[in-house]
Formats: structure tokens, C-alpha cells, sequence
């Protein structure tokens, strides 16, 4: 009954930017009729979504595909298609949901702001692009999506463009991804030249397809790894991650929408969707490019769980966590847990989506305060943000049995544990789920717990702030039904096998151990932190390595020491040696020219036109009043002409 | 349609006459009814064009000067068909941009008339004169009209350019005593079956073609003439400049290099490839490093035909070419040079606004622009994306085919341009950052926004480059079959 978005799904991201343009182009100066076009281009989104994941439902193996020309350059085409299948449609209700609950949140949010209706054209746009990237089936057409969800990235961090914060942020934020995309490009035109088609499904000839795969041969591996380089500027992944936590300049539902729940997330959606070009050639599971995705996931992990300790803005503290989940993904990717490590990027969206709006429905009510040492006490205050903040930080922890978080985190450590390479990663990632519930703890002590310790006495959000906050933290809790070993429903979805109900399947001694570990954080952080005041428990008992981690270990200073003072270097270098060397060396061989001249204007005078000069000396003179105008230019003409001559001579001495 | 070329070269000339004739406040009206006159005239010889044709059509062929083999030979292919349509583009463009004297005017439209003749003639010494006509409203305009420096840039510009067109013209005329031709498809046809001069004659003959030719893109290191030319030029004519008559340059290199040299070419491949990633990644550098707009822009146009002389470059050092990568550069190059012609005059444009308002156009004597002039921001920026080559926008398709063939035909030479787009966007990022974002700077609290001329010239612009970067088709099927026939001529 659904086969109807089988051929039709390709509409769902031009709803969005339908309603984008339409904003633009008509409802700029009306606040209402932006918000309803943005929310219905999101609901009518959100409802095809739907529909096609009830298609992939009902249709066993199903991938639905739509291939279309582009562009023909000489005899040859360009085709590109849009492409429905589990991951596809998994992806497509998650960003709708989650989008349409942030566009309605929004609306609360930003309702003072004046320039509103362009921030709902950017939310869509954002949206339709973001979507674009999910349903492409061509490296290409994700590709340009890709980079226009940059590009809406930059717009929505440096929205507020007064801010000067919040420009170089933006600016930071394209610049990065992109070095990261250049490897991107580079690995497409690689897999391009390689397999001859950036389709990915095209009736056995895409280059996922087993013809197109034979044909990489051990170029696969670097294909990989440069198309790995695009995702790692994506998904903020080390050594590219600089970017995510300065781009919470933007306003808060940005941050909950792109840069946690979805862009964020696209770089390990692009691992998972050409997937098989990573894992080419496997041995027991282990390929160099995959190797090399665990151990930068496991880098990024613990290094953003670690300084996440030692920050104090609210929403830079979600940031770097958000960065740690982010490589908590690529690692399940990378050691073969591709269901895992998608299941825990869903729920991630919804759970951290909803601790964004949390944080923004508390810095709205702070009157923008964004430092959690000056919050405190906001349990009793705002009530629905508290308990659904609580739901959020407890699913992000990993507490078991109702939140969804927990679920798919137990799956990805579940598959580290049976990495041939090496144990570390496993244990690495443990250590992170201590951390993880540390932070947590930290931050909702410090939020929402203790005295108030600033003036001012914050209320409630209004409900068209908390309703969002309530139907995500529903979501978070009921999406863990789907994600229990007992019913591991979505895992067979998103792997395409058929799902059991084996209560047994609940009772796994890694859940204990898991289980150990974040109470052990939990208490850990209630005892540090239970009686914090203005400063850090942590600060005062080690100063340095809590300057070490508040300064985010210093990698920003580092490149801008060594990449940026590099790179600008270079360029005024270049525009030195542009200005003086290369043209110093026209000017020479010019001057060469011009004493050439001069000698054989001298010759020509002296010598040859001596007997002439009488009868011309009236034009010699205005020649001379000429020449004093144009003076060091006639010499430079002579210089042209005198070198042609003598060329010319050569030339016909050759010749001859 | 006989006569319809040489009535296209006359018109703007016609136009000219009339101006010099005419009170000087109905020079610009009639330069831009002149000039719109040619664009239909263009619009009928793209009616009349058969694009499933590699081949030259529409030739018009008559005795000029037998004895010397000079003959009026004019005719289209789809390359010198898209430069038409470029050119009668830009120029109503660049008419629109600016006030003009009725001397300008006139002088304009006879560049534009030099630029039809350049792009249509099939014998050297005709091509040869259209490119030298070009050459002199160029100086002129840039002399008189100029803004600081004028002297020494148009001096520079006109030295420069002159010097190499010498060169190319010795080396033309020894090609002419060895082989009695200037005919371009009768040098081809023969240059396919062995060479043109042998041994060092032929080196000194692609030599001064290739000087003549490297200096007008320009190619590093022979461009240090184009930030002076360029800076200095009133804004109209840096427009044309950019937009057109370095295409000269590129149409140069596809007509007449390429063809009649391909040995040479391809041995010094490797030299030749890395003389355009220099121009690329300096050039972007360089760009980076300005503080004038125009200068800035004027590098980032060195920067964007590097990436054409990548393309060509790739194709012709490649010593095995599969047709369709040989065709994706190609195609690639053609595009780059229709949408380079239109992004880069349409920010020259935008510097001209900016210019206009403030009377200065350093980076830092803007500030906060974004609050007080929005439309010119949001529409400054969508020719900066496209520039940079934002998806969606049309620069990506021409730098995306340019790099799919020129990764698969010179590896490393393409791994090292990618940095360009890098540069690229950090200059373009830091230019948004400094001109729109932060507070309001005093100095530009009371400029007005988008005016309705100038939102009459810019929504059109802009739409063009939305509507290539969407859907290329359009553009691409004027070159396809030209693209498809030369392939076969390099395989």
C-alpha cells in the first residue's frame, strides 16, 4: 500500500526547500506565515518518512531506485538517482521528527529575534539539503548536498553576523569541513576514474554493486580513507574536530538540530552508506581503512570525554560530548557493528537533540547565561526541563533498561569487545562510559541542583518550547523498545534480518559490567561535585591538568601556530614574491630592453639619420616634447622593438 | 543564415560610428541598444547553430590578400559559439555597470567587435588583427579612464600583451613560409601528420605562440601585468576584461597550441602542468593575502583560469587518453570559461557597488555590511559561492569536470591544484567576514541598499549562475558535439 513513496520519495527534501524559497522569496517581513510554511514543508516531510519506512517494511530486501541524467559532457552522461532502502528511510524519520521538533521549539525560542523569517528559510533549506544527502544515490548528488549543508551550517552558525564570535566561528566551521572535503573530492574522483560510476546502486553496475567493487581493486583503500577525510570534517572527528564546539555560537536549536542530532551525524552516515568499499577485501572483518576509522573514533571518543570535564559553558560541555558519541560511532563502524553503530547514531539524534533544547530552554530562561557555575537550583524552577533533561542526560550515560541510549551504547561495546586487532578500543570506550556519566552528572548538578547562585529568578519555558522537550524525551524512552537484545527489532531492520523475542537475550554480563560503570560514574560525580561552589572540585585538586582540559588541550593554539601562521606565511610570501620578484623580473628584462634601445636610438641618430636629421628636426622636437612626457616608456617601446627586430633577424638566419 | 558572423563583427563597430557622431548623453544608450542589437544577432546564429555538429558551420569565406594567404574566414564551432554568447553577455553587463563617457562607450563597443572577430576568424591573419584590435580600446580605456597608477598599468598591460602578440606572430610567419597556409583547420589537418617545422624552428615557433598565449590568460609567471590591469581599470571595463578578454587567452591555447603542436606540448607536459598549479595555488594565495577587493578578485580570476590551463594542459601532457576523460577536462574548461566570465564580472560589479558607495575598496573600510545593506550581501555572497564553487551554483560543474578528467589524466598536478579551492575559500570567507559580519562601521552607516537599476542587473546575473549550477544542460549541449570531435582528434 506504500509503494506509492517507492517512486515517489524523491519529493520528500524538496518540500523543505520548497518552503525555503517560498520564505524567501514572499514571507520575509510575515513571522507567522514563515513558521507555518517551515513546519508544514517539515510535517509533509515527516509524513512521507513515514510512509516510506512502512515500505521498507513491508518489502523484505527493499531499495527502491530512481536514476536520472544529470548532464551529458561530450558523448558521455553524468547520472545521478536517489535511492530508499533501510538505512535510507531509518535516517529520513529520525531528521523529520527531530527536525520538526526543533522547528516548532524555535519558534519560542527565537521569537524576539527580528530577523526570524530567515532563520526558519535557513532551518528548511538546512533540512531539504540534509535529506538530500540521505536519499542520494550517487556520490555526487551526496556530495553536493553535503556541501550545502555546509553551507547552511555557516549560515546558521554565524546567523547572528553582528556577533564577531559568531562570524569567525562560521568561517571556522566552513573552513574546516572543507579541508576535510577536498580528501572527499579527491576520493570521488579516485572512485570515479576507478569504477567508471558514482551510482551506488545501479542495477549491478553501481560502484557498491560487486562489478563496480572488482573494479577498485587495492585502490579501495584510499578511496576509503579520503572519503573517510570528508566524514571526519563532518562528524568533527580528530584531528578535524576544532570546528563543533565553537560552532555553538549559533543559536541553540541549530546546535540541537545540525550539530548533535543530524549534520553532525552525517559523516558516519556517509562510512555506512559506502560501506562496502571499506570493508573490501576483509580479513576476519579488519581492513587498513577500517582500522584506521577505529582508532580515529577512538582518539576523538576519549579525548572530547576528557576535556568535557573541564568546560563550564552548558552547551560546549553537550559539544564535546556530542564529539565523543560521534566517534563512539565510528569505532562501532569500524570494527564491523554498521547496525550498532547507525542504532546508536538514531538514538543519539533524539536523546541529544533533546539535551540541546533542554540546555536552550535553561539558557532562555538564565536570560542567556550560558555558564553552568552561575546556574544551580533550576530543579524546582522549571520543572518538565528538568525531568526531561534528566531522561536526556540518562539515556546519554547509558543507564540501562529504559533509555535508548543505553541500548545501542551496550551494542557498540558489545561489538569492540570482538575486535580481533586489539582489546583497547574496548576498554577505551568503557573508561568513556565513566566519563560520560562524570560529565553528565557534573553538569546536572551544577544546572539543576544546589542554591541558585545568581540573582535572578528564571521560570518555565513556554509550552511551545517544553512540548518538544516531552515528546523527544517520549521518544528516547520508547525507542528503547525497539533496541533491546530481547527484541532486537531495529537491529534486524537496519541488518535485514529477522528479529526474535528472547527475554534471555536481556541478561548479558556485559550489561553488568556497563551497568558498574556508570554508577561508578554517576557516584563519582555526585561525590565530587555534590557540594560544588563557584569553583571546580577538580581544579582545585589538580590545577594543571584542569587548565590542560579547560583549554582543550591547547590544539587550537597549536594550529594556529603551526597550520595558519603556515598558510598565511605563505600567502603574503606569495603576494610578496608576485609584487617584486616576478614582477621585478619583467621590470629587468624591460629595462634590458630599454638600454637596448636607447643604444640603438643612438646609433640610429648618430650614425644612419645624421644626414636626414636636418630635414626632421621639427618633428625630432615635438618628438622630444613627447618623449619628456612619456619619459622611461618610449624606452621600454623602442626595447619592444629593438628585441623584435633582433628576433626577427635570428629568426630568418635560422630559416635560412 | 550567410553573412550572419560578419554582421554580428560589424554591428558593434556600426555602433561605435554612430557614437562618435552623437551627443555624448546618448552614447551609453546607444552603446547598450548597439550591443543588445548584436546579443540578438547572436541569439539568431544560436538558433542557426546545429549542436550535433563537431565542425566548424556557418563559414563565411572570402579573398582577402591572396599573395599572402590572408582570407576572410569566419565561421563557429561550439567553443567559439559559447564565447559569442559570453561576450554579447557581458558586455550589456558591463555597460549597465558604470557611467561612461561617449569616447569609453564607443571604444567599448569596438572591443566587443574585436571580440566577435577573435572568436569567429579561421585564418591567422585575420584572428591575428581582431586580437590586436582588442588590444588597443583595452589601453585606452584603461589610460584615460583608470583609476590610480593608470599610466603605468595600461603601459604595463599594452607592453606585455604586444610583446607577446610579436612573438606569436614571427612564430606565425615562419610557420607560413614552411607551409603557405594560415588557414587554423588546414595547420591542424597537417600538424596530425607530422610536424609543422622540425627541430629547433618548431620549438622557437611554439615558443613564441606559447608566449603570446601564456602572457594574455595569463599563466604564471607571465601575469603580473593582470592585478595592476585590473585594479586599475574602471569597473565596466575590469569586467570585460575578466569576463572576456582573458578567455582569449584559453580559446588561444584550445585554436591554435594545442592543434598545431601537440609533440611539443606533450613533452614539456610536466612543466606545462606545473606553470598552471602555480597559477592556481599562488594565485589563490596571493588572493588571500590583498586587502584591495579588486586586486583580490583580479587574483582569484588568475586562480580560475589556472584551472582551464589544468584541463588543457592534463589533456595534452597524458600520453594514454581514454575519451571520456579527455572530454570531461574539455568540457570542464569550456564550462569554467562561461561561468568564470560570469561570476567574475558580476563580482566586479559588486566591488564596483561597494566602491560607489564608500569611494574606497580596501577590506578594512567596510564593517557590519550585513546590517545595513543586506540584499547587496546575500547577492554579493551568492557570486563569492560560485566563485569559491558552492554545488548548486554553477562553478562547481565546470571545476568538477575539469578535476574528474584532469585526476585521471596528471594525478599529482591535480592532487596539488585541490588546494586552490581551499585558498579560495578562505579569501572569499575572510572578504564575507570582514565586509558583513561584526558591528556596523561608522564610515558605511548611510548606504543605501540594492537600488532598482542595479537589482535589474544582479537577479538576472544570478539567476544565469543558479541555473547552470542546477541544470548545466543548456550550456554544456552549444560544446558537447564540438567537445566529442575534438577527443577524437587527441585520441
Amino acid at each position: 500500500m506504500f509503494s506509492w513513496t517507492a517512486v515517489n520519495f524523491w519529493l520528500i527534501p524538496l518540500l523543505p526547500l520548497a518552503a525555503s524559497l517560498l520564505i524567501l522569496s514572499f514571507a520575509k517581513s510575515h513571522r507567522g506565515a514563515a513558521v507555518v510554511l517551515a513546519v508544514l514543508g517539515q510535517l509533509a516531510a515527516l509524513s512521507i518518512s513515514i510512509a516510506s519506512f512502512a515500505w521498507t517494511l513491508e518489502t523484505p530486501g527493499a531499495r527502491a531506485v530512481q536514476n536520472f541524467t544529470w548532464f551529458s559532457f561530450g558523448d558521455q552522461a553524468v547520472r545521478v538517482g536517489c535511492v530508499l532502502d533501510p538505512l535510507a528511510a531509518a535516517m529520513l524519520v529520525m531528521i523529520t521528527l527531530v527536525g520538526l521538533c526543533i522547528f516548532v521549539f524555535s519558534k519560542g525560542y527565537m521569537a524576539g529575534d527580528k530577523d526570524f523569517s530567515r532563520f526558519f528559510a535557513y532551518l528548511s533549506f538546512f533540512s531539504a539539503a540534509m535529506l538530500g544527502v540521505v536519499i542520494s544515490n550517487s556520490l555526487l548528488l551526496l556530495f553536493v548536498c553535503w556541501e550545502l549543508v555546509g553551507l547552511a551550517s555557516y549560515l546558521l552558525i554565524g546567523f547572528w553576523i553582528h556577533k564577531p564570535s559568531a562570524a569567525a566561528a562560521a568561517k571556522k566551521a566552513f573552513i574546516t569541513t572543507r579541508i576535510g572535503d577536498l580528501g572527499f573530492f579527491l576520493g570521488i574522483l579516485w572512485l570515479y576514474k576507478s569504477s567508471g560510476t558514482l551510482l551506488f546502486y545501479d542495477g549491478g553496475n553501481g560502484c557498491l554493486e560487486n562489478a563496480g567493487l572488482l573494479a577498485l581493486g587495492s585502490s579501495a583503500t584510499f578511496i576509503a580513507l579520503l572519503i573517510f577525510s570528508g566524514a571526519a570534517g563532518k562528524s568533527g572527528q580528530f584531528p578535524l574536530h576544532v570546528w563543533l564546539p565553537d560552532a555553538m555560537e549559533g543559536p541553540t536549536p541549530v546546535s540541537a538540530l545540525i550539530h548533535a542530532a543530524t549534520m553532525v551525524a552525517a559523516g558516519v552516515f556517509l562510512v555506512a552508506r559506502v560501506y562496502p568499499i571499506f570493508s573490501l577485501g576483509a580479513v576476519d572483518g579488519v581492513t587498513p581503512s577500517l582500522t584506521v576509522v577505529v582508532w580515529v573514533g577512538v582518539i576523538t571518543a576519549s579525548m572530547a570525554s576528557l576535556i568535557a570535564i573541564a568546560q563550564s559553558d552548558i552547551k560546549r560541555i553537550l559539544a564535546y560530548s556530542t564529539v565523543s558519541q560521534l566517534g563512539l560511532m565510528m569505532v562501532s563502524l569500524g570494527v564491523g557493528g554498521v547496525a550498532a553503530g547507525i542504532m546508536h547514531l538514531l538514538a543519539h539524534g533524539f536523546f541529544k537533540s533533546l539535551l540541546f533544547l533542554g540546555s536552550g530552554s535553561v539558557i532562555h530562561a538564565s536570560h542567556h547565561e550560558q555558564d553552568i557555575r552561575k546556574m544551580g537550583g533550576l530543579r524546582k524552577r522549571m520543572p518538565v526541563t528538568f525531568v526531561t533533561y534528566a531522561i536526556g542526560m540518562m539515556a546519554l550515560s547509558g543507564v540501562p533498561l529504559f533509555f535508548a541510549g543505553a541500548w545501542t551504547k551496550e551494542e557498540v561495546l558489545h561489538a569492540t569487545s570482538h575486535w580481533p586487532k586489539s582489546q583497547a578500543p574496548h576498554y577505551l570506550m568503557l573508561a568513556g562510559v565513566v566519563l560520560t556519566a562524570l560529565y553528565m552528572t557534573r553538569q546536572m548538578i551544577f544546572v539543576f541542583y544546589g542554591n541558585r547562585r545568581s540573582q535572578d529568578a528564571p521560570h518555565e519555558s513556554p509550552p511551545v518550547m517544553t512540548r518538544p522537550l516531552i515528546v523527544l524525551a517520549i521518544c528516547t524512552i520508547g525507542l528503547s523498545a525497539i533496541l533491546t537484545p530481547a527484541w532486537p527489532w531495529l537491529h534486524s531492520y537496519l541488518s535485514g534480518e529477522e528479529a526474535h523475542l528472547d527475554f534471555g537475550q536481556l541478561i548479558q554480563p556485559i550489561l553488568f559490567v556497563s551497568l558498574a560503570l556508570v554508577a561508578a560514574g554517576i557516584g563519582l560525580g555526585v561525590l565530587l561535585y555534590r557540594r560544588a561552589g563557584l569553583t571546580d572540585p577538580l581544579e582545585q585538586a589538580q590545577p594543571a591538568l584542569f587548565r590542560f582540559l579547560e583549554n582543550k588541550m591547547w590544539i587550537d593554539e597549536l594550529y594556529s601556530h603551526t597550520v595558519i601562521a603556515f598558510s598565511r606565511g605563505a600567502a603574503l610570501v606569495s603576494s610578496w614574491l608576485d609584487r617584486f620578484f616576478w614582477d621585478g623580473l619583467v621590470r629587468a628584462v624591460g629595462g634590458i630592453g630599454g638600454l637596448l634601445g636607447s643604444f640603438s636610438a643612438g646609433v640610429d641618430e648618430r650614425g644612419i639619420n645624421a644626414g636626414v636629421d636636418e630635414s626632421v628636426s621639427g618633428t625630432r622636437g615635438l618628438g622630444r616634447v613627447m618623449a619628456r612626457f612619456h619619459s622611461g616608456q618610449i624606452q621600454l617601446y623602442l626595447g619592444a622593438i629593438a628585441v623584435a627586430v633582433l628576433a626577427l633577424l635570428l629568426f630568418y638566419a635560422w630559416l635560412a | 543564415m550567410a553573412g550572419l558572423i560578419t554582421a554580428l563583427i560589424l554591428l558593434p563597430l556600426v555602433g561605435a560610428l554612430v557614437i562618435s557622431v552623437s551627443r555624448p548623453n546618448f552614447a551609453r544608450g546607444i552603446a547598450l541598444g548597439f550591443t543588445l542589437l548584436s546579443g540578438a544577432v547572436v541569439f539568431l546564429l544560436w538558433r542557426g547553430f546545429d549542436s550535433g555538429t563537431g565542425g566548424l558551420q556557418l563559414i563565411e569565406r572570402h579573398d582577402w590578400i591572396p599573395s599572402v594567404g590572408a582570407e576572410y574566414l569566419v565561421g563557429v564551432d561550439g567553443l567559439s559559439l559559447l564565447l559569442v554568447i559570453l561576450t554579447s553577455l557581458i558586455f550589456p553587463f558591463a555597460l549597465l555597470a558604470q557611467r561612461m563617457s561617449r569616447g569609453a562607450c564607443a571604444l567599448m563597443l569596438v572591443m566587443q567587435a574585436a571580440l566577435y572577430g577573435t572568436f569567429t576568424a579561421q585564418n591567422f591573419i585575420l584572428w591575428f588583427s581582431f586580437y590586436e584590435m582588442s588590444l588597443v580600446p583595452g589601453f585606452l580605456l584603461i589610460k584615460i579612464w583608470g583609476g590610480e597608477n593608470r599610466d603605468r598599468a595600461a603601459t604595463k598591460f599594452f607592453l606585455y600583451t604586444f610583446l607577446g602578440s610579436v612573438a606569436m606572430l614571427l612564430a606565425f610567419l615562419g610557420i607560413y613560409f614552411a607551409k603557405g597556409t594560415f588557414d587554423f583547420a588546414k595547420l591542424a589537418e597537417l600538424a596530425r601528420i607530422g610536424p609543422l617545422l622540425s627541430g629547433r624552428v618548431g620549438w622557437i615557433a611554439f615558443a613564441g605562440i606559447f608566449l603570446g598565449l601564456a602572457v594574455k590568460v595569463p599563466l604564471f609567471p607571465f601575469h603580473t601585468w593582470l592585478p595592476d590591469a585590473y585594479e586599475t581599470a574602471p569597473t565596466g571595463v575590469s569586467m570585460v576584461l575578466t569576463g572576456v578578454l582573458s578567455k582569449m587567452g584559453v580559446y588561444g591555447f584550445v585554436r591554435l597550441l594545442l592543434p598545431l603542436f601537440p609533440r611539443e606540448i606533450q613533452i614539456l607536459g610536466p612543466w606545462l602542468l606545473g606553470l598552471a598549479v602555480c597559477s592556481i595555488v599562488f594565485a589563490s594565495l596571493a588572493a588571500w593575502a590583498q586587502s584591495d577587493l579588486k586586486r583580490m578578485v583580479a587574483y582569484l580570476s588568475i586562480n580560475h583560469l589556472g584551472y582551464c590551463m589544468l584541463g588543457l594542459f592534463a589533456v595534452s601532457a597524458a600520453t594514454a587518453r581514454p575519451a571520456v576523460e579527455v572530454q570531461a577536462a574539455l568540457s570542464g574548461v569550456f564550462l569554467q570559461i562561461f561561468n568564470h566570465g560570469i561570476t567574475a564580472a558580476a563580482l566586479f560589479y559588486f566591488v564596483g557597488l561597494l566602491e560607489e558607495r564608500r569611494g574606497l575598496r580596501g577590506l578594512h573600510d567596510f564593517g557590519g555590511l550585513m546590517q545595513r545593506t543586506p540584499l547587496l550581501c546575500g547577492w554579493m555572497s551568492v557570486a563569492m559561492f560560485s566563485s569559491l564553487g558552492l554545488p548548486g551554483l554553477n562553478g562547481f560543474i565546470g571545476e568538477f569536470l575539469i578535476f574528474k578528467g584532469a585526476f585521471s589524466l596528471a594525478a599529482i598536478a591535480t592532487t596539488v591544484a585541490v588546494l586552490g579551492l581551499l585558498f579560495t575559500v578562505v579569501t572569499f570567507l575572510r572578504a564575507i567576514q570582514m565586509l558583513f559580519s561584526g558591528p556596523l562601521a561608522g564610515s558605511c552607516s548611510a548606504f543605501p541598499d540594492l537600488l532598482r537599476r542595479e537589482k535589474f542587473v544582479i537577479v538576472p546575473v544570478t539567476l544565469l549562475m543558479l541555473a547552470v549550477g542546477v541544470a548545466p544542460q543548456f550550456v554544456l549541449s552549444i560544446v558537447n558535439s564540438t567537445v566529442a570531435h575534438m577527443s577524437r582528434l587527441f585520441a
